[in-house]
């Protein structure tokens, strides 16, 4: 009888420190969540300027991003998609709809993530010319934990890379977590992602790039101690600039001289 | 009597944790911590605020209900609020500390299993009552912030030249005339000054060292 009583009272405390702590924590993440979004959505803004070398920081963040042009593409054709508030389209909420994005097949879905949205936000930035200067384009894949979120900014060859930056990920601080460390970030400079038949190119090799030999021009330096981060970075890469991401409508950029 | 002899009772409860038995010198608990976080004066505030935080808090609720954990699951109940707590922090420190919380989070995760924080709840939030154990977390997260912040003022000016950002020793790299000591941003640093600090703080308080 005694016992029976103890093992009612261990349940009924643990029903009731489970519960509490449970709704504690519930609470907590609801009522934050909107100032976490608003966090995340100011620095994803931050890294699209940044990417491209854009970033002021003296300057308000709304004002920079005005000289940029926002615009739907629908990958499969690689036409631009004409709506009203380019701005306010959320790729990763299409990805997750079915009428609104198509399931990789497992030869195409190199970056590991199974659904991808029909359309794709690109950032624009034109010369006085009004020809295309500066393309920046959403990419994102698999690493090792997490699917790494980020941006790849081209020059209007859209074969020369000015900066790759992912904005959100958990790979391991220290090792996949140096993916946002400046040095290796800085390598992608002048890199070309393109080979001359225009097919994704772009390696990463272990033991360290010569970067000033011509040789090394679709090459960056795997990061150190994350094989399973690099390989999912070089892949992401590889889908997202070929034919079943940017690759129709980087084509038709080529083709037009700049001036879509 | 009575009077002074109670609040010199809240006075050493919250005092001696800092100095006369400091978790980190002393007891050497939450090392882990104390290597990864200290690189930077200010991610180490953002460490400390949090464990002071998650200490007090989790040694409180533990002591409100301390007649009503049963003994067999007390290690378990335990963890259920450290961890909702620890959760909770880290979710306030993504919403008012997005920055740090880029570099920090993983380390605040972490703080569930500081030994430091299970220790209080155990040794003496569980015999003691909340009033106590309250004053009892305010003053082991202070003697962890003491050593923390120590370390990492001394990491963050030798390695970088700076505290907080503002340069007090220009570097060689913006024309100044100091050059960073680079072992000071890798955790054997705060190896050497963690060790040279229990030195120190044995030599200061000398009953503190272990008789032979």
């Amino acid at each position: 009888m005694q016992s029976r009583v103890a093992t009612r009272k261990v349940l009924f405390i643990a029903l009731v420190v489970s519960l509490v702590c449970s709704a504690v924590v519930t609470i907590s993440t609801i009522m934050l969540r909107s100032v976490q979004e608003a966090n995340r959505q100011h620095y994803m803004q931050v890294n699209i300027l940044n990417v491209a070398g854009l970033l002021q920081s003296d300057v308000a963040l709304e004002a920079q991003l005005q000289q940029l042009e926002t615009h739907l593409v629908e990958l499969d054709s690689g036409k631009f998609y004409e709506v009203e508030n380019p701005e306010a389209y959320d790729q990763r909420r299409a990805a997750k709809d079915p009428r609104q994005s198509k399931v990789l097949s497992a030869t195409e879905d190199i970056a590991g993530i199974k659904r991808r949205a029909k359309y794709a936000p690109v950032y624009l930035l034109r010369d006085d010319n009004n020809r295309v200067k500066t393309i920046i384009l959403p990419i994102h894949g698999n690493g090792l934990w997490s699917t790494l979120y980020g941006f790849i900014a081209l020059q209007s060859d859209t074969t020369t890379v000015i900066g790759v930056r992912f904005y959100e990920h958990a790979e391991t601080p220290g090792l996949g977590g140096n993916v946002d460390s400046t040095g290796w970030l800085a390598q992608w400079r002048g890199k070309k992602i393109f080979d001359s038949r225009r097919q994704p190119k772009i390696q990463f090799v272990k033991g360290g790039v010569d970067h000033d030999d011509p040789r090394t021009i679709h090459q960056v330096d795997a990061l150190t101690g994350a094989s399973v981060t690099s390989r999912g970075i070089e892949n992401l890469l590889k889908f997202w600039l070929g034919n079943d991401g940017f690759g129709p409508f980087l084509t038709r950029l080529q083709s037009s001289g700049g001036k879509l | 009597m009575s009077d002074i002899s109670t609040t010199n009772k809240y006075r050493t409860i919250l005092i001696q944790p800092v100095f006369e038995s400091n978790p980190i010198t002393i007891q050497v608990l939450g090392i882990c911590s104390a290597l990864a976080v200290t690189t930077s004066l200010k991610s180490a505030l953002i460490m400390c605020l949090a464990v002071i935080m998650v200490l007090t808090l989790s040694n409180t609720t533990v002591s409100v209900i301390r007649h009503h954990i049963p003994a067999s699951i007390r290690i378990i109940v335990q963890m259920t609020i450290i961890a909702s707590l620890v959760i909770v922090v880290d979710q306030f420190i993504k919403a008012y500390a997005f920055e740090m919380s880029k570099t920090l989070s993983v380390f605040v995760g972490l703080i569930i299993t500081n030994c430091i924080i299970m220790g209080r709840a155990e040794a003496f939030a569980m015999r003691n009552s909340p009033g106590l154990s309250f004053l009892d977390g305010i003053g082991h997260g202070i003697g962890y912030s003491v050593v923390l912040i120590t370390v990492a003022a001394i990491r963050e000016l030798l390695g970088t030249g700076k505290l907080l950002g503002y340069t007090l020793l220009p570097s060689v790299f913006e024309g100044g005339w100091y050059y960073p000591n680079s072992i000071m941003a890798l955790a054997p640093s705060a190896f050497f000054i963690i060790g040279l600090l229990i030195w120190a703080l044995h030599t200061w308080k000398s009953h503190q060292v272990d008789k032979e």
